[in-house]
């Protein structure tokens, strides 16, 4: 025979004593007595708890009042525990509890890591160091940097009118595209102009010069092969050029006289073929070649490329080699998949080969180059291992640490929103309980309203408002807990007036009224107290359900926001299929806890009532 | 009973009325509706208008003009004639969006109301019939456990388990990639095939309250006076437990399930929006998320009247089935 049968036993009216296997094996076991009195104190409870100790006295009198049958009488709260604690399953929902307690508050204590602690490792990525570019459009320069635009565009167009006639006079008509609407025009015979366009006229003088005016200013614009000077006032203004000029130490700044230099003494050499030739800059004497090679002294200074090959980073710098062998991949390797070229360079001083992506973007017309570098990333989702028992999460924080403080703010919510429905529904449930008439009238009718809202949909609109309205994730959470509270204590203050109706008329409230107490002592020292029993098993199912619609709300991404964890927004990662499919260790803990946890607050609930009121058991 | 039915009604109505003002005032008041969303990216747009100035003519465009009161009376006005404007976030009238979703949610509610009966009632009779047996622990257990899982966590447990690693189901969605290419009934058998899952999970997580509901008036009933009558009578046991225990369970049975009929076509919103089915409550979660306030209203209005006519039904179905209950 089990507790629970006696238990049966004790509801349906056998007494326990009157069972001879029980009296035989336990007559003078004291826990027997005491299962005795609890039977008889079951009876005297349902009169009511409060008043138990002094019914005790009278129902003492059918048992023989001599010491040695004279056993310890457990106080109603004794009784109740001792009754809680022979229901197994409810013990298992405490320890669980206990359990989740220990492990969200105080695990956190001896976790080494931070609440939003991130961890990073090493990882190869490919990385765009530089790009590389066939020079198609003009490049500027001026001797103070690259001239404003307001100049450069005029420029532009002069040079395109230039390049019209620049193999002599053209025999079909041209159409000049910058004119709005594009015009189609003769050009018989130079100079031929003005042709006026956004307040400047340009008037073409010869195949390699065209002359503009802008306001006052008159612009002079002379071709030579791939590089262009434009003249104002007989000084030059600043020049135009389709070449790169690049260095061979990154030291040696290229001038803008320099520049000048170079490109005119380069286009000589193509017009009239020759090999190389010398200029002078400044006191510098540099010797140039057809390749495009520049000496200095004898050694290498810099060299004309047609292609722009620019590392990222000013730091870094691209020896002609390097640059070489960009263009030589970009003009002879085969294109692969995603537009992309690959080319291997020995770096130097090193040995061995890396491999360089280049990567073509058509819009852009240029390529990128790629190197696969060491760099540094969130350690995102990876696999449990000793330093993270539980792995990271998607934001490369340990999931074991985000957990306990996951367990701490879905807990805390709990508590603070239930602390928030009892203290409202008590207050309006006792007063319209207690007072009855229009004010219970009133007062009901607004819980019937509250009751009728449609919590979950108000919840979702006021945390997508939130979202919109970008609240700080701490007063976030504070509005959650206040919203939650506020929606939820119609339930309770129901179940308040309902019981204080019943308790009010009972002989208890007749005589201290009678005593003359005062209404205030008489609603919160009297009547609530004896509310307690079930507003405490409503209070427990009710941080169940609390925590069960914040761990909701946080995984539709409505509730508790990063940097702050709570069960439900960790799952939140679950919404990716990958991680639904492959990190199982980043979800399923989570979801675990929040089960756990409601249902050892449903079991603990349950058991509660049952301790409390016998009758109702289960 | 008419004359209660009349003043219950009559109640009702007052209480919408204040439901549906703190619903509206709150949707009003918030800063970032629909309109807003759409006042901010024209006036991003170059060349435009201020913020403030858009937002002056979108509120006349959407009649949101006049105050909150104005406007909640306005709301009123057309909504008691059947008119609930028009959707911001789906263009359409939100009644047509409404009768076009409805049906699929109710379908869903319906057959998991089915399952959840046939599942939790027997479970809940037999938990009590065997009180304190390895049985009637299980199925306590169980039934915590079915009020404990919160809806995503199962849900993607069930995905887990039949979608990705049995692949049986879908993950998302109502149809499949080629349902277009299906005959009539392949396409009624890949929407039914969509809607394993979500029914499940629905059926799975509203039996634990039936069945300890079930098991709680059972037990009453087993306590009672008349059972043991009928024991000592030497009646068989399933004469009693089937003849007199259950058919007096069913009174609050009834009652409960009466009062949950309205709720069928609230929608399933949590479960609906997992599985992407364009149900009412998935419908209404982007509405509201997007902050279209007429069909928001329309929707949380019409939640209201379902909760209100669920107590109505329940209240009226307790008196009808019930002769001792006496309604004043």
């Amino acid at each position: 025979m089990n507790e629970q049968d006696k238990e049966l036993q004790q509801e349906i009216g056998v007494n326990p004593a009157e069972e001879p296997e029980v009296k035989d094996e336990n007559i003078a076991n004291p826990e027997t007595e005491n299962l005795d009195r609890e039977a008889i104190e079951t009876v005297a409870e349902q009169e009511a708890e409060q008043e138990a100790k002094e019914e005790d006295s009278g129902d003492e009198e059918h048992l023989s009042l001599n010491d040695d049958r004279r056993v310890k009488v457990l106080s109603p709260g004794m009784l109740v525990l001792k009754r809680f604690f022979r229901n197994k399953v409810a013990v298992v929902g405490l320890i669980i509890l206990a359990a989740m307690f220990v492990f969200s508050f105080i695990g956190a204590l001896f976790s080494p890591y931070g609440e939003a602690q991130r961890f990073y490792r090493i990882e190869d990525i490919r990385q765009p160091i530089g790009g590389a570019k066939v020079i198609t459009e003009v490049v500027y320069d001026s001797p103070s940097g690259t001239p404003k635009s307001s100049l450069t565009i005029p420029a532009g167009r002069a040079i395109k009118l230039i390049n019209l006639v620049y193999e002599g006079l053209p025999t079909e008509k041209v159409v000049i595209d910058w004119e709005t609407p594009a015009k189609e025009r003769e050009i018989t015979s130079l100079p031929y102009g003005p042709i006026t366009q956004s307040g400047v006229s340009y008037t073409i003088q010869s195949n390699d010069t065209v002359e503009y005016t802008k306001g006052a200013d008159t612009f002079t614009l002379t071709r030579k092969g791939g590089f262009y000077e434009v003249i104002k006032d007989s000084d030059l203004a600043f020049i135009g050029y389709t070449y790169s000029l690049n260095a061979i130490k990154q030291t040696d700044e290229m001038t803008f006289d320099f520049k000048v230099a170079a490109f005119g003494t380069y286009e000589d050499l193509k017009a009239t073929s020759t090999d190389s030739a010398t200029f002078n800059v400044g006191s510098d004497v540099f010797e140039l070649n057809s390749d495009g090679e520049i000496k200095k002294g004898g050694e290498d200074y810099a060299y004309i490329m047609s292609y722009n090959v620019k590392p990222i980073s000013d730091l870094d710098f691209y020896t002609q080699d390097f640059k070489e062998a960009v263009i030589y991949a970009i003009e002879n390797n085969p294109m692969l998949p995603g537009n992309e070229k690959q080319f291997d360079y020995v770096k130097e001083g090193e040995t061995e080969p890396t491999t360089y992506s280049l990567i073509y973007n058509a819009a852009s017309e240029k390529w990128e180059i790629k190197e696969a570098l060491p760099s540094q990333v969130y350690d995102k989702y990876s696999a449990p291992s000793g330093a993270h028992w539980l792995g990271t999460d998607g934001h490369g924080m340990d999931m074991l640490t985000r957990l306990m403080y996951g367990g701490r703010v879905s807990l805390l919510v709990g508590f603070i929103v239930v602390i928030i429905e009892t203290v409202l529904g008590v207050i309006m449930g006792g007063i319209a309980g207690y007072f009855g008439g229009w004010v219970d009238n009133i007062i009901m009718r607004l819980v019937d309203v509250f009751y009728c809202i449609p919590t979950t949909p108000i919840l979702i609109i006021l945390g997508a408002a939130m979202d919109e309205m970008r609240v700080d994730p701490t007063v976030r959470l504070i509005y959650l807990m206040l919203l939650l509270g506020f929606f939820g204590w119609a339930g309770v203050a129901r179940l308040v007036r309902g019981q204080i109706l019943s308790l009010r008329e009972q002989e208890f409230m007749t005589a201290t009224e009678a005593c003359g107490i005062s209404a205030h002592r008489r609603i919160f020292r009297h009547l609530i107290p004896n509310v307690i029993p079930q507003l405490i098993v409503t209070c427990t199912m009710g941080l169940g359900s609390t925590i069960l619609i914040e761990a909701t709300l946080s995984f539709l991404g409505l509730g508790v926001r990063f940097p702050f964890a709570s069960w439900g927004n960790i799952i939140n990662d679950v919404n990716d299929v990958y991680v639904l499919t492959h990190y199982l260790f980043v979800w399923i803990p989570a979801g675990v806890c929040i089960v756990l946890t409601v249902l050892a607050f449903n079991l603990v609930g349950d058991g509660l009532r049952d301790a409390f009121d016998p009758r109702m058991k289960r | 009973m008419r004359k209660f039915i009349i003043k219950r009604l009559l109640l009702s109505v007052l209480i919408l009325f204040f439901v549906g003002f703190i619903i509206y005032a709150m949707m009003r008041l918030l800063p970032t509706s629909y309109i807003e969303n759409i006042a901010y990216t024209k006036s991003l747009q170059p060349n435009s208008k201020s913020y403030e100035e858009w937002m002056e003519q979108l509120s006349v465009t959407y009649g949101m003009n006049n105050g909150v009161v104005g406007g909640y009376f306005q709301w009123i006005g057309h909504a008691i004639v059947g008119d609930f404007g028009d959707s911001w976030f789906y263009t359409v009238p939100v009644t047509q969006k409404f009768h076009e979703t409805v049906w699929l949610s109710f379908v869903m509610g319906l057959i998991s109301l089915i399952f959840e009966l046939i599942i939790a009632i027997p479970l809940g009779v037999l938990a009590a019939t065997k009180q304190y047996s390895k049985t009637d622990y299980t199925i306590s257990v169980l039934s915590f456990i079915t009020i404990s899982f919160p809806t995503f966590f199962f849900a993607s447990l069930l995905k887990l388990v039949f979608s990705v690693n049995l692949g049986w189901f879908d993950l998302y969605g109502l149809v499949g990639r080629n349902y277009d290419q299906l005959s009539a009934i392949g396409k009624f058998f890949d929407k039914a095939n969509h809607l394993v899952l979500p029914i499940f999970c629905l059926t799975f997580l509203s039996i634990g309250g039936l069945m300890r509901y079930t098991r709680t008036n059972m037990l009453e009933v087993l306590n009672s006076d008349y059972i043991r009558t009928a024991r000592s009578k030497g009646l068989s046991e399933g004469t009693v437990i089937y003849k007199h225990a259950f058919r007096n369970t069913l009174i609050p049975l009834v009652t409960i399930v009466g009062g949950s009929l309205p709720g069928l076509f609230s929608g399933a919103l949590i479960t609906e929006t997992l599985f992407m089915i364009p149900g009412i409550g998935f419908t209404s979660y982007n509405a509201m998320v997007a902050g279209d306030i007429p069909f928001s209203m329309f929707y949380m209005v019409f939640l209201a009247i379902l909760t209100l006519l669920g107590n109505l039904i329940s209240d009226i179905l307790y008196a009808v089935v019930d002769p001792r209950v006496r309604i004043a």
